[in-house]
């Protein structure tokens, strides 16, 4: 019983995991970039929520959607104001740029007179409930976590495979020249994808504030959703969340059965395993240029 | 406007390309040498740190500046080099031996983590080599019995033949001659035949590869070479500070590194100093911007950082080519004066080449 409890909460932590790796993944497919900065603008996002629902005192229900929308517009604006100035650069400028932009975050949240440099416990309407299966008690935050990233990864899956701008997006991710002969917006696109990601930071962030606490380093989680995005394959969106569920369990597996400190590897661990035998992840792509 | 013509073939691979060279390093080397008198005590710290840290940037630069290897966890490599000199140190070893270990050893960790190089590239090393500065990390902190774990370790001064480097200006002199050997090595390697094939990796794979260079050799041993010298970096880093322990070499130091390659200008041997000047002014510039600024900003914790942040999207941004690069424009404004145009040093646009398809 105590084992299926710690791969329940492993399987909670992975999704927090899983549903940064969404945001590097989306990022990368569609402009071959890593952003460094997905953590902190989880951050940025618990902050936001917190900010609305405690401080504001507005509605959690009414609070968490302004948060994503605030969220999505800033990520949008970084896209126009710093990275699309440097599009076609090598991607490690790119990178760079993110850091960049990670300090930032981390610094203006600290810099919040009497804020910045506390942690605070965020309100979520469903924080202390809690159910019992035969043994096993499940927290409702873990529950929601869970079942939140199914629904978000349904909602993905439609946008991306139903929707015109879901197909143009696919479009721009496999070959951003040709969709642009296409007729395709490949810079509003990226764009568009920089909002999403930066949303789905923002609902990780909301989803992982109630577990833990809301601080200005909470974004540090961020590194150990790398591992998850290549558990995955760095380009399928799927693969994400199932990397990062991966990731969450043997983490927490590791935990329960091995000397302490090996927790904290774990994920890295795994990386170096899946780097040294199969690159490409599980779910990742195979592509090889034909001459 | 100076015009260099060459009358034999030495001259292209001279250090020294013309007398200004030989005139301002000459003013440089005398200057560096005379230091100790100088400048007092608290600079000369300040001075020493800066040769630390260029000893890890040259490192660095080979590696990601000429062989175009990013590494997201050189902290891991300047962490080995420290705790292989703090333990060596404590046995009693001399310095030139326990350098050479720490060296050594770092290169050995070097070739390990370029096993990963060999298979994946871009991004995929960056979290290779992410990943594996955790673990170090990790390492150093849960291996009691040799580095003292989390409570840290005490590092006792240099020694060497029944010398000891007691105070400031006699560690500055040490950690001097080592700077100058490092960055001679690696201004000769890279006018070598492996320096060479480091750069033709870093232009392109293909083409490297068809003119025969062996990419796996050469990668490996770019990161040996990179590892060695950061290696040495943080043994001197550990005499410097006295006390290491594991979060000195965590994820923000690796940042800080790459953060010095880059704003001093990646692929240029200058761009290691320059990039050490700034990592380590930068902190006094804004402790003293800190009484200018009114309260609210200036006593707030967060300013470094957002500080730092913004010179770093600033310099990606508007000058790629970092300090060094700014320094070329204005020597070439002068130069050409007044025929300099805007252009001269535009970067072209280039469509993205996608990772994805080798």
């Amino acid at each position: 019983m105590q084992e299926l409890q710690v791969i329940f909460s492993g399987i909670a932590q992975g999704c927090i995991y899983g549903l940064i790796a969404l945001g590097f993944v989306l990022i990368y497919k569609a402009t071959e970039t890593v952003s460094f900065a997905q953590g902190d603008l989880m951050m940025l996002g618990a902050f936001c929520g917190l900010g609305l629902v405690s401080w504001l005192g507005w509605p959690y229900w009414v609070g968490v959607p302004s948060a994503l929308a605030a969220m999505a517009i800033t990520g949008w604006m970084i896209e126009r104001v710093a990275i699309r100035p440097i599009l076609g650069q090598p991607a490690f400028s790119v990178v760079m740029l993110t850091f960049g932009i990670g300090y930032v975050a981390r610094g203006l949240v600290t810099m919040l007179p009497n804020v910045g440099t506390e942690t605070h416990a965020f309100p979520a309407p469903y924080k202390d409930t809690s159910f019992d299966l035969g043994g096993v008690v499940l927290g409702a935050s873990q529950v929601v976590v869970v079942a939140a990233t199914a629904v978000l990864c349904l909602l993905l899956y439609l946008v991306f495979s139903r929707s015109r701008v879901g197909i143009a997006m696919q479009a721009a991710s496999q070959n951003q020249l040709a969709a642009y002969y296409m007729g395709i917006p490949v810079k509003r696109l990226n764009g568009l994808v920089w909002a999403l990601a930066a949303a789905v930071a923002t609902v990780a962030g909301l989803l992982l504030a109630p577990i833990t606490f809301v601080h200005a380093n909470m974004g540090f989680i961020g590194l150990k959703a790398f591992p998850a995005a290549v558990v995955g394959g760095f380009t399928s969106l799927p693969g994400a969340i199932v990397g990062g569920v991966i990731i969450g369990v043997v983490e927490a597996l590791a935990g329960f059965y091995l000397p302490e400190g090996f927790k904290d590897v774990a994920a890295y661990i795994v990386v170096l395993i899946m780097l040294a035998l199969k690159p490409n992840g599980l779910f990742g792509e195979n592509l090889r240029k034909k001459v | 406007m100076r015009f260099i013509f060459k009358t034999e073939y030495d001259q292209d691979v001279r250090l020294a390309k013309h007398g200004g060279h030989v005139f301002w390093y000459g003013l440089l080397g005398l200057f560096l040498v005379c230091a100790p008198w100088l400048l007092d005590e608290y600079w000369l710290a300040q001075l020493t740190f800066v040769l630390i840290y260029s000893v890890v940037g040259l490192g660095l630069m080979l590696l990601a500046g000429f062989t175009g290897l990013f590494s997201i966890g050189h902290a891991a490599f300047l962490g080995v080099g420290a705790y292989t000199e703090a333990v060596l140190a404590a046995q009693g070893w001399p310095f030139p031996l326990s350098l050479a270990m720490a060296a050594g050893l770092s290169a050995a960790v070097g070739a390990v983590v370029g096993l990963p190089a060999l298979r994946v590239k871009g991004v995929y090393l960056g979290i290779a080599t992410l990943a594996f500065g955790f673990i170090v990390e990790e390492g150093l902190a849960r291996w009691e019995s040799v580095t003292g774990g989390n409570a840290g370790k005490h590092v006792v001064p240099v020694k060497m033949f029944g010398w000891e480097a007691s105070n400031e200006s006699s560690f500055y002199a040490v950690c001097l001659v080592v700077t100058v050997l490092a960055t001679l090595a690696v201004l000769n390697l890279l006018r070598s035949p492996t320096g060479r094939a480091f750069v033709a990796i870093r232009d392109s794979e293909i083409s490297a590869q068809s003119m025969g260079i062996h990419l796996a050799r050469y990668k490996t041993l770019s990161f040996m070479i990179s590892a060695a010298l950061a290696g040495m970096g943080g043994a001197l880093y550990a005499h410097k500070l006295q006390f290491i322990s594991p979060d000195q070499f965590n994820i923000l130091q690796s940042i800080d590194l790459l953060l010095m390659v880059v704003i001093g200008g990646l692929g240029s041997i200058h761009g290691a100093f320059l990039g050490a000047i700034f990592l380590i002014t930068m902190p006094q510039l804004i402790s003293l911007g800190k009484d200018v600024l009114p309260a609210a900003i200036g006593q707030a914790p967060g300013l470094q950082g957002v500080v730092y942040g913004l010179v770093l999207i600033a310099f990606v941004m508007f000058e790629p080519m970092g300090l060094y690069g700014r320094w070329l424009k204005i020597r070439t404004w002068f130069q050409l004066f007044p025929f300099y145009r805007k252009g001269m040093f535009k970067r072209q646009k280039s469509f993205q080449k996608s990772d994805r398809l080798k």
